[in-house]
């Protein structure tokens, strides 16, 4: 029974520097495999809508007549069932997750330039 | 390498003998794992017990229009928690509750959510 | 003649995260009765298997509750495949003990550093979640989440652990035993620690046979159960024991998981040692018909799984009977006699995560 049997590991601690980091001024570097926000290479899509049926939230909308691809980042849980699906890989996972946002409901609209859309052309 | 599949038996008893069969188990010395209930076109509940990681399960059948479950707290008291659940989540009734919660256990908007017919919540 | 008041503990309570209502009736300062109460964060996830099928299911049994998720998918996982008579390819189930082992490790991590916090001794509650952290670090480096592993896949597992990383994995791990071994050393021997937790909360041997306790805090009364043994995944190749205690009170159970960690530690060692080359999934097509009930020991205890299914897309039942659900009534009997600044101690010693209790 030892009042004292911390006193080592708090020494250590003490003399030691400290173990958080300087947060902004040194941002911690994430590793290869974190699952981030989704993202697309949108010229490689072919709007099947396969992604759409496997995203387990319903976060993916894909309207083929128009060309557009949404995604709404809050309802993402970047469990990669799209990666995995999409047929023509266009969609990956990167390392950082989505900044945060402040009003729902605005969706990421990515729109493929081969498509007719909105009246305009996609330079 | 298959995934293990242990042997696990199953017994389908009528309400009647129920209280006798969990008193005989206990006697053997019998644990009890859990209740769980699946309601379709009848109540379909599902008694499991264990002994030295042999497990054994005992069914009993409600109708949909006159669910009454004899308890067995008399004796497993433990089994109070999965019968005040069941009497929460399907609107079954448990006669003979050693500790009854009355249907405040689980603090839910929707009485009865689980039932195939459930209630409209409380105004 | 002692009067009697009734205060209600929780579901907002400083020293507990969960969210779990207490009716304490008390006499003076002694608990006589304590009535518990749930449904604060119940979300109705059994009833969900009505809209999705039964690979999204997967990742709604993953995210049940954040510390022990990655059991809960290789639980779910188990019974699908056991109902649809699926192989699992040998790599696939060594992967799942290791993560399955990582999981463990950081869910008594994490338990621990609550139960110093819980009666006061805040320092300890920070250098075991510092501790903690690094393990976090080589999750995220393997699976790609902190908390949730998102690894689980009916058929095997999603992705795959190159042995190369294996191998610098191990020396890593090393490091994290030796930090924990330290931590875990003070809560063996340090005076302030076993003031708090000594002869508190005894739960008798027959009384958690009676009641249905699971895990550590069966363990912890001397019964030698661990679900580990039922020989799922790569454990029939692993040489490991239960751990047991015998002390009945607060002490035994926290010895419990101080030990389980350690013994984790030399089963991903094992693990890492046995494992075989090869695929780390198979295909799967068709729907499952049938029932089984799956049990897996999770950090806190016996979990099981039952899933039923009509041979279409959507399940037709799935229920969890999570541990902490098992470890209410015990908790009700521990609380009988205590003091009332005894009762957080007490309700953290069982590792509740009512987040899994009422899904």
């Amino acid at each position: 029974m030892s009042p004292l049997s911390f006193a080592k590991v708090i020494s250590r601690s003490v003399l030691s520097r400290p173990a958080t980091r300087l947060y902004p001024f040194e941002k911690r570097p994430f590793f290869k495999a974190t699952r981030g926000a989704v993202a697309i290479e949108i010229e490689k899509c072919i709007l099947c809508g396969i992604c759409q049926k496997r995203c387990p939230t319903d976060a993916i909308i894909v309207t083929k007549a128009a060309g557009d691809w949404q995604i709404n980042r809050l309802r993402c849980i970047s469990c990669g069932a799209c990666v995995d699906a999409c047929p023509k890989k266009c969609l990956r996972l990167e390392n950082a997750y989505s900044p945060a946002v402040v009003q729902k409901g605005a969706d990421d609209k990515f729109h493929q330039p081969s498509k007719p859309g909105m009246g305009e052309t996609q330079a | 390498m298959m995934v293990h599949a242990e042997e696990q038996s199953l017994e389908t008893v009528d309400t009647g003998v129920l209280v006798q069969k969990a008193a005989r188990m206990k006697a053997d010395g019998w644990r009890l794992v859990q209740i769980s209930c699946l309601a379709k076109d009848a109540y379909e509940i599902t008694y499991t017990f264990d002994k030295d990681y042999a497990c054994a399960h005992v069914r009993v059948r409600l109708p949909l229009d006159a669910p009454e479950l004899p308890s067995i707290t008399g004796e497993y008291f433990a089994a109070f928690t999965y019968e005040n659940e069941l009497h929460d989540l399907f609107g079954i009734t448990v006669k003979g509750l050693a500790l009854d919660f009355g249907g405040k256990f689980y603090k839910l908007s929707v009485p009865t959510p689980f039932a195939p017919k459930p209630q409209q919540p409380a105004k | 003649m002692a009067t009697r008041t009734v205060v209600p503990f929780g579901p907002q309570h400083p020293v507990l995260p969960e969210p779990i209502h207490l009716d304490l009736v008390l006499e003076d300062e002694k608990v006589v009765q304590a009535i518990p109460s749930i449904g604060f964060i119940h979300r109705g996830l059994e009833k969900l298997v009505e809209k999705k099928d039964f690979l999204e299911m997967t990742y709604v049994a993953e995210r049940i509750c954040g510390i022990c998720s990655f059991i809960h998918g290789q639980a779910y996982c188990q019974a699908v495949e056991t109902v649809m008579k699926i192989d699992v390819p040998e790599r696939a189930l060594y992967l799942r003990t290791i993560w399955g082992e990582m999981s463990r490790i950081h869910s008594h991590l994490l338990w621990l550093g609550l139960f110093a916090d819980g009666f006061g001794f805040e320092s300890l509650f920070m250098h075991s979640w510092r501790v903690r952290e690094k393990l976090l670090d080589i999750i995220e480096e393997t699976t790609g989440g902190r908390v949730i592993f998102g690894t689980a896949k009916v058929g095997g597992v999603r992705r795959d652990i190159e042995n190369l990383t294996l191998k610098r994995i191990e020396g890593e791990l090393k490091t994290i035993e030796k930090m924990s071994r330290e931590m875990t050393d003070v809560f063996k021997n340090d005076a302030s620690v076993k003031r708090r937790t000594v002869g508190i909360g005894v739960l008798s041997k027959e009384d958690a046979i009676a009641l249905g306790a699971v895990g550590p805090t069966l363990r912890g009364s001397g019964v030698a159960q661990d679900m580990r043994k039922l020989g799922y995944a790569a454990y029939p190749n692993i040489s490991w024991e239960p751990v047991v205690e015998t002390g009945c009170d607060c002490y035994a159970r926290c010895m419990v998981r101080c030990r389980e960690v350690h013994e984790s530690f030399s089963m991903i060692y094992q693990a890492i040692a046995k494992i075989p080359d090869g695929p780390v999934d198979v295909k799967v097509t068709g729907a499952p018909s049938g029932e089984y009930f799956a049990r897996v020991e999770q950090p806190r205890g016996e979990v099981i799984y039952y899933v039923k299914g009509n041979g279409s897309k959507n399940l037709e039942r799935f229920r969890v009977r999570t541990p902490t659900f098992a470890n209410v009534p015990p908790l009700v009997k521990m609380l009988g006699g205590c003091e009332l600044a005894d009762v957080p101690v007490i309700v953290l010693s069982i590792d509740p995560c009512i987040s899994c209790t009422e899904r």
